[in-house]
């Protein structure tokens, strides 16, 4: 629903407060560690969801998120997984939201419609489909919007003016502002400095700007909530994850949030 | 290089049909719309055409010969088999004639690194070729699994000035190549071109490597006339990706008289499970910037390919092939390995001529053709690169030792 997206920056807004974004890859290592990292996102400071929906071919993604992706796939993960894995947290938060992300072929294959039924049912708000630009997404788009689901749009460094308009009047809930020129789990050094880019995209939308790719560190978390509304972090507790498991990735979820929101 | 404006043209989203279109991350939105600009305003200027063909005619060194494959014919007892030779261009394949084109294209919009991806290497050499010929930084991205069995490929790139990058990731084959080059070009966009070797990717590419390979079915078209007085009852090539299909049946799409069969690769067959052979034994999809026929399962993801042939081991076809196959105007059909392998050694030895695995694929279906078609008729098939760099592949499925090289 956009309405739960739109709800928590609300009221981030009201107590001065930017939101924490948190991925994490649907099925990694298996569904079960998968689901336990998932419910306990929310108490520990995640303000928005993203859950990845494996692909043998993500490439956007460094090979962090790749290597995830693969993982979730030898354990059996599909897209009902991901949906099962949603309706399971749903028993339990019903106001944290969740953005599905992904490539464009296993929603393809599902049939766009149908894709955005069921990620309604299982109480899913919206999705990021890395591969499906503006020229490509009318089909899914008018699914979801049939859903009030969000189909959020990505914004790139060199998203020039024209296509920055269209790139923002047909997104909801918030606008991706993709930090550098790249692939996800890059070098923070490349990050460019994003509060210039965060107004340019504020000048063309009201929508919240949330910023993410090459984001690592409560410190690299805290410079650019200082700029944008929102931050995601992937790879970084992706990788904590898969090295340290469960409570040391909530550390750094933790840590992360605390800096987010300072 | 010159328009036929008689020929399928992608509506103003790239899509032939249902099929192609720009399925990209945002961030190579823009390149590729700055290059379809490009590509558009290049074709249409005398000063680069003619300096395409000059390069081609001294440099690559065109026209090919249309040669009849007498013996091939006497064998067959059937049509005529004419021999498109490709593969006596230099690097010793239909690729470089995109890379000619891809690569001045690229100089003409002030792009000073070249990347590329390659299965079976020919198209990374020939990007190396064209590249040192020009004097551009390049960068070839190649499946590991591939490095091993083209090694005398990967050392012919790094003598040319390139440098290979060995890909790990994923099944570490040619779809693992293309996603790494993409990785490389969503980081590097600013200075950054990326050749892509087949009729495949993301908008303006099906179309434009299309165009640059047309110059086969130009050539062969006048070279039929000159010889047979008439055009051809069909053509004939193989099909990983499609550039070299694509690239002689581009003429004769409106001559409705000439069949067009492209020849995929059936691997151990396409009942096991084992082959590359998207259009016969795959559905619909989007992979690599573009919608098309893919090897997929029942969630979407992609399936591995199989063919002694790293050239045509890829789960994906152009979508121009894909909207043909679709409307029926072109037939596809498949050859095994086994049958590759067996007509690669009939060829040497009726013709003197060693087909690369690629063509030697489409020679068995070309041989029943031209059995069916009868003695009156004429069929023209691409031989689209030579075999030298097989032979150790071919020695090892032969069970025979030639050198150290054999691994793989």
């Amino acid at each position: 629903m956009t309405t739960r997206i739109n709800e928590t920056f609300k009221n981030l807004k009201q107590t001065n407060s930017k939101a924490f974004v948190a991925y994490i890859m649907g099925g990694d290592p298996d569904r079960e560690v998968s689901q336990k990292m998932l419910n306990a996102l929310p108490s520990s400071g995640v303000d928005i969801i993203e859950l990845g929906m494996p692909f043998t071919d993500p490439a956007a993604d460094g090979p962090i998120i790749e290597e995830a992706g693969l993982r979730a796939l030898e354990a059996g993960t599909t897209l009902s997984t991901i949906f099962e894995m949603a309706c399971e947290f749903r028993r339990i938060n019903s106001t944290t939201p969740i953005i599905i992300m992904g490539y464009c072929n296993p929603v393809h294959h599902m049939g766009y419609k149908l894709f955005a039924k069921k990620a309604k049912a299982s109480g899913i708000d919206g999705a990021i489909i890395v591969d499906l630009p503006p020229e490509e997404d009318s089909e899914l788009r008018e699914a979801f919007n049939l859903n009030d689901l969000a189909l959020i749009r990505l914004a790139t460094p060199n998203t020039d003016k024209n296509r920055l308009s269209r790139v923002v009047s047909g997104t909801k809930g918030f606008v991706y502002y993709v930090s550098m020129t790249g692939i996800t789990g890059a070098s923070s050094d490349r990050i460019n400095s994003v509060s210039e880019q965060v107004n340019r995209i504020r000048h063309a939308s009201n929508l919240p700007v949330v910023v993410g790719f090459g984001v690592k560190t409560p410190d690299d978390a805290q410079k650019i909530a200082h700029d944008a509304d929102g931050v995601v972090v992937g790879s970084a507790i992706v990788k904590e994850l898969n090295e340290k498991g469960v409570e040391p990735a909530l550390k750094l979820v933790r840590a992360l949030a605390k800096a987010v929101h300072k | 290089m010159s328009n036929s404006d008689n020929t399928i043209t992608p509506d103003e989203n790239g899509r032939f049909g249902d099929f192609g279109g720009r399925y990209v991350a945002e961030t190579l939105m823009p390149p590729i719309l700055e290059l379809e600009a490009a590509y558009e305003d290049a074709k249409s200027d005398p000063d680069f055409i003619s300096e395409l063909d000059g390069f081609l005619n001294h440099y690559v060194g065109r026209p090919s010969p249309l040669y009849y494959a007498e013996r091939l014919t006497e064998f067959t007892k059937g049509a005529k088999i004419y021999f498109k030779r490709d593969e006596l261009n230099h690097t010793g394949a239909h690729k470089i004639n995109n890379c000619m084109g891809q690569i001045l294209l690229a100089k003409r919009m002030g792009k000073t690194r070249i990347i590329a991806e390659t299965g079976a290497g020919q198209h990374g050499v020939a990007t190396a070729t064209v590249a040192a010929r020009f004097g551009l930084k390049c960068i070839v991205y190649m499946g590991a699994t591939d490095i091993v069995r083209q090694k005398p490929n990967v050392f012919r790139m790094r003598l040319l000035g390139a440098e290979v990058r060995s890909v790990k990731s994923g099944t570490a084959t040619l779809k693992d190549a293309m996603n790494e080059a993409l990785r490389d070009w969503v980081t590097n966009v600013n200075d950054t071109f990326y050749c892509i070797g087949t009729v495949a990717g993301p908008h303006p590419y099906p179309a434009m490597v299309r165009d640059f390979q047309a110059v086969i079915g130009r050539e062969a078209k006048k070279q039929i006339l000159e010889r047979e007085g008439r055009l051809p009852d069909a053509l004939i090539a193989c099909i990983g990706g499609g550039s070299n299909a694509m690239g002689l049946f581009h003429d004769f799409i409106n001559e409705k008289s000439v069949r067009l069969i492209g020849v995929e690769a059936a691997g151990k067959g396409v009942e096991s499970g084992l082959h590359a052979a998207s259009l016969t034994g795959g559905s619909p999809g989007v992979l690599h910037g573009n919608r098309t026929y893919l090897l997929q399962n029942n969630d979407g993801q992609i399936i591995d390919a199989h063919s002694i042939s790293a050239g045509l081991d890829y789960p994906g076809i152009g979508p121009e092939h894909a909207y043909l196959h679709d409307i029926g105007r072109a037939e596809y059909l498949s050859a095994t390995d086994d049958e590759a392998l067996h007509w690669f050694q009939e060829c040497a030895r009726l013709e003197g001529i060693l087909p690369a695995l690629e063509p030697s694929h489409a020679i068995p279906r070309t041989v029943e053709i031209a059995k069916e078609i009868g003695k009156d008729g004429i069929v023209i098939m691409n031989m689209c690169g030579r075999g030298d760099k097989d032979v150790f592949t071919i020695a090892d499925a032969l069970g025979e030792h030639i050198s150290e090289g054999t691994e793989g």
